[in-house]
């Protein structure tokens, strides 16, 4: 199919608190309109068939995986991706403040990601267990860190005191 | 534990920052999305790259209509194999050296296709959705033949050669050396063991896939490439060979990169025929390969088969030890990707193995080729530590104890093994028991014996390994460092290496700035681009720590020593008497003499006439430093308790104890970081990871639904115990362990299930675990052999 935007309705979202209209083929995925129309690169594409989480992003308040989702099924969605959950001046949230500390990345490549994940896990679930720290997750791939520093990162944003080797007290 | 470290020596700088858990400068862009990856890149006018692969394992290409494909709009050029393969000059990478049996090589399959997944036309359009439009619209007419799958094809006695030309499926071979000595030894052996061992293939998976970004400048004859490697001068290098390019001409960036494990330790063909597209277009091209790709032809790892036999005596002493590999290479390996001369080298380990002999070869087969993964070598702790298991309960005693009989004590050090590796500043028994310790195996053994009496099955398994780190040798020998303090006293350090995941950004600092006695915030690293950085070999091999820092400390040597001298001449007094810390150099016993760092910084680059007569000005150091072994060798051992589902045959991990000794630690944090996700990758391939293929070559296993990684719900947390001995073979006391998690894990987890088994509960029979490529993910059969 050729790139022709001829007849395609325009796509209005609103990213990060910013509107952004677009003009994608009804076949780009909304992962691919981030990274290519709105030029926001933090969205990573790992798989880019729904299994390794490295795209996900907050859609309507949703954590959901931008390369299963066409940028034309995003049509006045509210989405905020990695780039909008920092402040401006680089200032971090809990949340990626915590990956740093607890050493929860290595190359850095899934963690938007996670960071995205954990910001949804912990919003709906303030004070998680163990084992639903590590069901909320089990959506995303990390090769790197064996996911040690990952789910210590989520009990310190949690405010639950953790050992060295992340076990909670 | 002892603490063996020595203590840090005024000369040699504090260690304010060694040691500790410095946070990583890395963080603060790649948490908030401003990394800058391969894919992020974009460069105006920038084309897209898509392949079109077969999709059949080994046939001759009848014909290739790419005509369809060129009409389709937004499609600027389609190349095959009769474009590409004649315009490479030379294939060799500088692992290898020129004239040496490299690998097979072609840039695409033009007369005949070896593996399902080997590109045969590229097309480049205007965006990668057109590429992969246009893949479609290429007839390729194919003729199949049986493909070569599995080494025991590839050796049978009919086998199709798998690469035209070759007499014969054997990409190397070591043949068994006739050694009366070693057979007399096992012919009066009170016991003889011995067992096949077979290494499912798995492979690296870095989170992020290839990319590659080549930008020709045809006005200015030059050309810029960003790709995803783990170092950018064995590209530069090699592009500048294959291309007739001088490599001054080239400029390589690696900015992050998510991952490599090995695999992006060399280019591929693909990424050479991106390069000759964009060269041949006049135009910049992206390539970014997609998952489905880098399972199926971004390069495979293990699949190994490896005989094992061990001669013991009525003591359980080993006497002597034989053994066999067959590697599975695939078809087109990357070069040093055959381990069979370090399998052999490495085998006796942590033990006591007094004549060791070995026969190996790799072979052939029409499937993706194979890369160095992690520990590439690996197959000789996974086979070793599986028959020291075997072994023990053949011979009716603890695996523990059979380990305990045999291990090389701290008190036979210096060690020279069978092989003629020495063993000078390890702790291997000391990790041992370390790791028994923790884990409480006397504890355990009763909790087990409990637990079948209630029908569960738990089992414990150890594996114990002696770790090559720091490889020096050809042009992995040397690490360079150019480190300066500037006018206004802030340090650069520029590496020669490519870090990717490694911490390197943090941890050289942390090295830095211990040398030069400054804050840590005031040391910044640069690397990953050849036209600001020394040449180096890449960054794997578990060689960052030793001869990376090596370098980091010799380049900061020198700068400090100049540092002084200026001071000692404008505080008039003796160097020695000097006391270098906290960016302040001041006469010790009279804090008040001093004079900081960028007072002497702007002396040595602004006011000559302070300098000591006949100095030359400037406060830089180009240092290149080898360290004075071939080896830098560390130690570890791992110890996994595991539940057995008697029912289903699930596995699960309870728990994994890791004992390392990587000699002074520069950042615990970074050490564990890597353990962890060693540890992670080894149990993934033994519970969960398998590329199989099927008879007629397809692989089954593309996609991360069949290609199944651990994920969080099923690891558990990793406890370390850490032992600290100082190494002899660099300055800083360092050792590498950035691939042993990933050697050590596979055995501990495979012995752990094995002991579960209700099979070895009788003292009468062995145990051993193997595989079922069939079987569901986590489940394996424990067989009873005999």
């Amino acid at each position: 199919m050729a790139d022709t935007t001829v007849g395609i309705p325009t796509v209005s979202v609103t990213v990060n608190g910013v509107l952004r209209r677009g003009t994608p083929e009804p076949r780009k995925t909304l992962a691919d309109f981030l990274r290519d129309d709105c030029e926001l690169t933090g969205t990573h594409l790992g798989c880019e068939h729904g299994v390794c989480g490295a795209c996900t992003i907050f859609m309507d308040g949703e954590a959901v995986r931008s390369c299963l989702v066409f940028a034309v099924q995003a049509e006045g969605a509210d989405i905020t991706t990695i780039e909008g959950l920092s402040a401006p001046d680089g200032t971090l949230s809990v949340v990626q403040k915590a990956m740093n500390e607890a050493h929860g990345l290595q190359c850095g490549f899934c963690t938007p990601g996670f960071v995205v994940s954990i910001t949804a896990l912990l919003r709906d679930n303030p004070d998680p267990s163990d084992e639903e720290i590590r069901q909320g997750l089990s959506g995303n791939l990390c090769r790197c860190t064996g996911y040690q520093g990952i789910i210590k990162a989520v009990k310190i944003a949690a405010g639950q005191s953790v050992d060295a080797n992340g076990k909670a007290h | 534990m002892t603490d063996t470290l020595a203590a840090p020596t005024a000369n040699t700088g504090g260690a304010r920052f060694v040691g500790q858990r410095v946070q990583r400068r890395e963080d603060l862009r790649l948490v908030t999305g401003h990394g800058r990856y391969t894919d992020d890149v974009v460069v105006p006018g920038m084309l897209h790259a898509a392949f079109l692969r077969s999709d059949i394992a080994r046939g001759v290409i009848n014909s290739i209509d790419v005509s369809a494909a060129r009409q389709l709009d937004g499609v600027v050029a389609v190349f095959t194999g009769a474009d590409f393969n004649a315009e490479i000059r030379e294939h060799w990478v500088d692992f290898e050296g020129p004239g040496g049996d490299a690998s097979p090589f072609r840039v695409l399959a033009d007369t005949d296709v070896r593996f399902a997944g080997d590109p045969i036309a590229v097309v480049i359009a205007t965006s990668r959705y057109i590429a992969e439009d246009a893949c479609e619209l290429i007839e390729v007419d194919i003729e199949p033949s049986t493909p070569v799958i599995g080494a025991d094809a590839a050796l049978a006695a009919d086998a199709p050669v798998v690469h035209a030309g070759r007499a014969d499926n054997i990409a190397g071979a070591i043949p068994a050396a006739a050694d009366p000595v070693l057979d007399e030894i096992f012919a009066n052996a009170a016991h003889v063991i011995t067992e096949t061992i077979d290494q499912n293939r798995y492979l690296c998976v870095p989170m992020e896939t290839r990319g590659i970004v080549s930008q020709w400048d045809p006005f200015n004859q030059e050309l810029t490439v960003h790709i995803s490697t783990q170092g950018p001068h064995g590209v530069r290098a090699y592009i500048g060979r294959a291309l007739g390019i001088p490599e001054n001409r080239i400029r390589v960036i690696m900015k992050d990169v998510g991952g490599g494990f090995g695999q992006k330790m060399f280019m591929i063909p693909d990424e050479v025929a991106v390069v000759l597209a964009g060269k041949r277009l006049g135009r910049p091209v992206k390539w970014i390969e997609d998952r489905r790709e880098n399972l199926m032809s971004g390069l495979h790892a293990r699949d190994d088969r490896m005989t094992v036999s061990f001669a013991v005596d009525d003591t359980f002493h080993i006497l002597g030890v034989k053994c066999d590999l067959i590697e599975d290479v695939g078809s087109f390996n990357a070069a040093g990707s055959s381990s069979i001369g370090f399998v052999g080298l490495l085998f006796p380990g942590p033990y006591k193995i007094p004549r060791v002999g070995f026969s190996a070869k790799a072979v052939f087969t029409n499937t993706c080729g194979r890369c160095s993964y992690r520990g590439p070598w690996m197959m000789e702790t996974a086979a070793r530590e599986q028959m020291m298991d075997i072994a023990a309960r053949r011979l009716g005693i603890d695996p523990l104890e059979f380990r305990r009989i045999n291990v090389i004590t701290s008190a036979e050090l210096p060690y020279t093994t069978a092989a003629g590796l020495v063993y000078d500043a390890v702790s291997i028994d000391g990790s041992l028991e370390q790791a028994v310790s923790m884990v409480g195996y006397e504890a355990f053994r009763a909790e087990q014996a409990a637990a079948r009496a209630q029908g569960r099955f738990i089992g414990l398994g150890l594996g114990l390994y002696v770790e090559p780190s720091g490889i020096a040798m050809g042009n992995m020998s040397s690490e360079a460092a150019i480190v300066s303090i500037s006018v206004n006293g802030d340090v650069t350090a520029v590496m020669s290496s490519g870090s990717h995941g490694q911490s390197l950004e943090t941890t050289v600092a942390q090295v830095v700035a211990d040398r030069l006695g400054v804050d840590f915030e005031r040391v910044t690293v640069v690397q990953g681009d050849t036209a600001a950085t020394p040449f180096g070999p890449g960054t794997g091999g578990s060689r960052s720590a030793v001869i990376l820092n090596g370098a980091a400390s010799q380049a900061s040597g020198d700068v400090r020593t100049k540092m002084l001298e200026i001071a000692a001449h404008v505080l008039e007094a003796a160097t020695d008497d000097l006391e270098l810390e906290a960016g302040n150099i001041s006469v010790r016993g009279t804090p008040s003499k001093g004079i900081s760092v960028t007072e002497v910084a702007r002396i040595a680059y602004l006011r000559p006439q302070e300098l000591p007569p006949g100095m030359s000005l400037g406060l830089e150091s180009h240092a290149r430093y080898t360290p004075n072994a071939p080896f830098t060798f560390s130690n570890s051992c791992h110890a996994c308790v595991v539940e057995v589902d008697a029912v289903t045959g699930g596995v699960k991990v309870l728990r994994f104890i890791v004992s390392e000794d990587c000699g002074v630690m520069i950042n615990p944090d970074v050490v564990e970081g890597q353990i962890a996700g060693g540890v992670v990758q080894g149990i993934g391939g033994v519970l969960y990871e398998e590329m199989a293929y099927d008879m007629s070559g397809n692989p089954m296993n593309t996609t991360f639904v069949d290609y199944l990684l651990p994920t969080a719900t099923e690891v558990p947390i990793i406890e370390y115990g850490h032992i600290e001995t100082r190494s002899s073979t660099n300055p800083g006391g360092f050792k590498g362990m950035g691939e042993g998690g990933a050697i050590g894990s596979p055995p501990a987890v495979i012995n752990a299930v094995a002991d579960a088994s209700p099979t070895s509960s009788t003292g009468r029979s062995s145990s051993r675990c193997r595989r079922r490529t069939s079987a569901p993910p986590s489940t394996l059969l424990a067989d009873p052999a005999e």
